[in-house]
């Protein structure tokens, strides 16, 4: 049994702190990925032309109906036959990214399907154009809500980079794992990396929790506001 | 007394617009199994204000909404100008309307919704020029002269930053007003405007509609369940039931001497 060597920590705590940044950068590119590809999803799946509808919901089920760590692997180890060969970084970031805009599909179908029909007839009435329309109209009602479960994702994203250590990307668990493997105590290592872990997510749930409390202030204020008027006008 | 055959008055208004604004041709609108709008012939002049009522399921909605491309008619042919409005001829044939020949002949239509559809997320002033601006391509500057004119005619040129949540419901309706006049329409529809609104507020928004009837230049349809208001706005009033215009005519002789049963027997439940 090993004992805790606060000596061994403070020699392995800045390699595993400098691959924190290759987490940090590929939960970032990964996730802006699942945000701009959820949305084209979500716009997709709205096509009047049936087909596509089709292909969309058919490939975001299969997507979600798999394992992330299977299409990573699909990705880095099999895409090579075929001639598309990735660094781990980008394979990693673009299997995981793909398979979290799936879910941020549903979250902007959810946004998107809460905005009146009216709002869409109004947009046709006074003739706006088709991306106009998402544009202008339905989209800026359609993200403000649902900005606390897109940030929920960005902390489950965050938690879900380790797997990459599976194709070799050094981000925080790989660092620790090759510490730990060179000096053969994986204690400090993988402590340091759930602390570094829990020092992000925490807070950032904590920021988001927060943020959800004041955007449904901000619209049951509008409510209050509404009544109030009516209240006067009565 | 026998009800009148409704093919007589719909001879006679052919006669009195020879040139119509818009044209009703054969017209026939189903959802899945259900016929809500049955072979419907109806004009429009320029600068006519027609006022639309009948039972609720009469199809009065549903007419106007065909003329706004919200629905699509599933036979017939509606003209604008003397052009079709979800066809396009081809080779002498008629064929389904693309969306950019859609967008050119919507461009001549307004509408003001029951439920005033006000854009929540931006002020009065921007729920005014945001089509102007990007759909007519004016400049922020000019839409915003114009749209701030049609405001004031309505009667909210104080309320110009106010979100559409901070108003009440009269004077949202007022804002989808000024909102629709703003692109300068040559026929605007009104769907049961006041409908949604508590009654003290119903005379003001039909006061500002009175008014702009006044004005003359632009065709308006109306649907309404206010009797009187049509009564007193309207150069002809249609009545709909069963997804046909049953009895139209002059608002005087509608209300005074309606000739089919059906008229009757509504006009008196209404009065009732």
């Amino acid at each position: 049994m090993s004992i805790w060597s606060w000596s061994y920590t403070f020699e392995v705590f800045p390699i595993i702190f400098d691959a924190l940044w290759i987490t940090l950068a590929a939960t970032i590119t990964a996730y802006v990925l699942a945000m701009v590809l959820g949305l084209v999803l979500a716009i997709l799946r709205r096509s009047a032309f049936k087909p596509l509808t089709w292909i969309v919901i058919g490939l975001s089920e299969f997507i979600r109906a798999t394992p992330p760590l299977v299409q990573l692997f699909f990705v880095f180890y099999v895409l090579p036959f075929y001639g598309i060969s990735l660094s781990p970084f980008v394979a990693g970031t673009l299997a995981l990214g793909v398979h979290y805009s799936t879910y941020c599909a549903e979250i902007y179908r959810s946004g998107i399907d809460s905005v009146p029909r009216g709002q869409w007839e109004a947009a046709t009435s006074l003739n706006f154009s088709s991306t106009q329309k998402w544009r202008k109209i339905i989209l800026p009602q359609a993200i403000p809500p649902i900005i606390p479960m897109l940030g929920n994702y960005l902390i489950s994203m965050f938690k879900d980079t380790p797997i990459l250590s599976a194709i070799t990307v050094v981000e925080t668990l790989q660092a620790a794992k090759i510490a730990g493997s060179a000096s053969f105590r994986y204690l400090e290592p993988f402590t340091i990396v759930g602390v570094l872990f829990l020092l992000l997510s925490y807070p950032s749930a904590l920021l988001i929790k927060k943020l959800e409390v004041k955007l449904n202030r901000r619209s049951l204020g509008k409510k209050d506001k509404k009544l109030k008027e009516k209240g006067v006008a009565a | 007394m026998l009800a009148v055959r409704t093919e007589e008055f719909i001879g006679k208004n052919a006669v009195e617009t020879a040139n119509p604004l818009v044209a009703y041709k054969k017209v026939s609108k189903a959802f899945g199994e259900v016929k809500v709008i049955r072979d419907l012939d109806f004009n429009v002049s320029p600068g006519e204000k027609v006022a639309i009522i009948g039972p609720s399921g009469s199809g009065k909605t549903t007419l106007i909404r065909l003329l706004m491309t919200l629905e699509e008619p599933t036979s017939g042919v509606i003209e604008i100008n003397g052009e079709p409005l979800w066809h396009k001829e081809v080779k002498g044939k008629l064929v389904k309307a693309d969306e950019k020949h859609l967008h050119k002949m919507r461009g001549q239509i307004g509408m003001v919704f029951q439920q005033f559809n006000l854009f929540p997320h931006m002020t009065v002033l921007r729920n005014c020029t945001e089509a102007p601006v990007n759909v007519l391509g004016m400049s922020r500057k000019e839409a915003e002269e114009r749209a701030k004119a049609m405001l004031a005619k309505v009667g909210l040129e104080n309320k110009l930053d106010s979100y559409p949540a901070q108003l009440s419901g009269g004077q949202q309706q007022r804002v989808a007003i000024a909102r629709a006049l703003v692109m300068r329409p040559k026929v605007m529809l009104f769907d049961e405007p006041t409908s949604a609104l508590d009654p003290e507020l119903v005379g003001e928004v039909l006061d500002v509609i009175r008014e702009i009837a006044e004005e003359g230049e632009m065709a308006m349809i109306l649907v309404t369940h206010e009797m009187e208001f049509a009564k007193d706005v309207a150069d002809r009033i249609v009545f709909t039931d069963g997804g046909k215009i049953v009895e139209q005519g002059d608002p005087k002789e509608i209300f005074e001497n309606p000739k089919s049963e059906r008229l009757q027997s509504f006009l008196k439940r209404m009065r009732s």
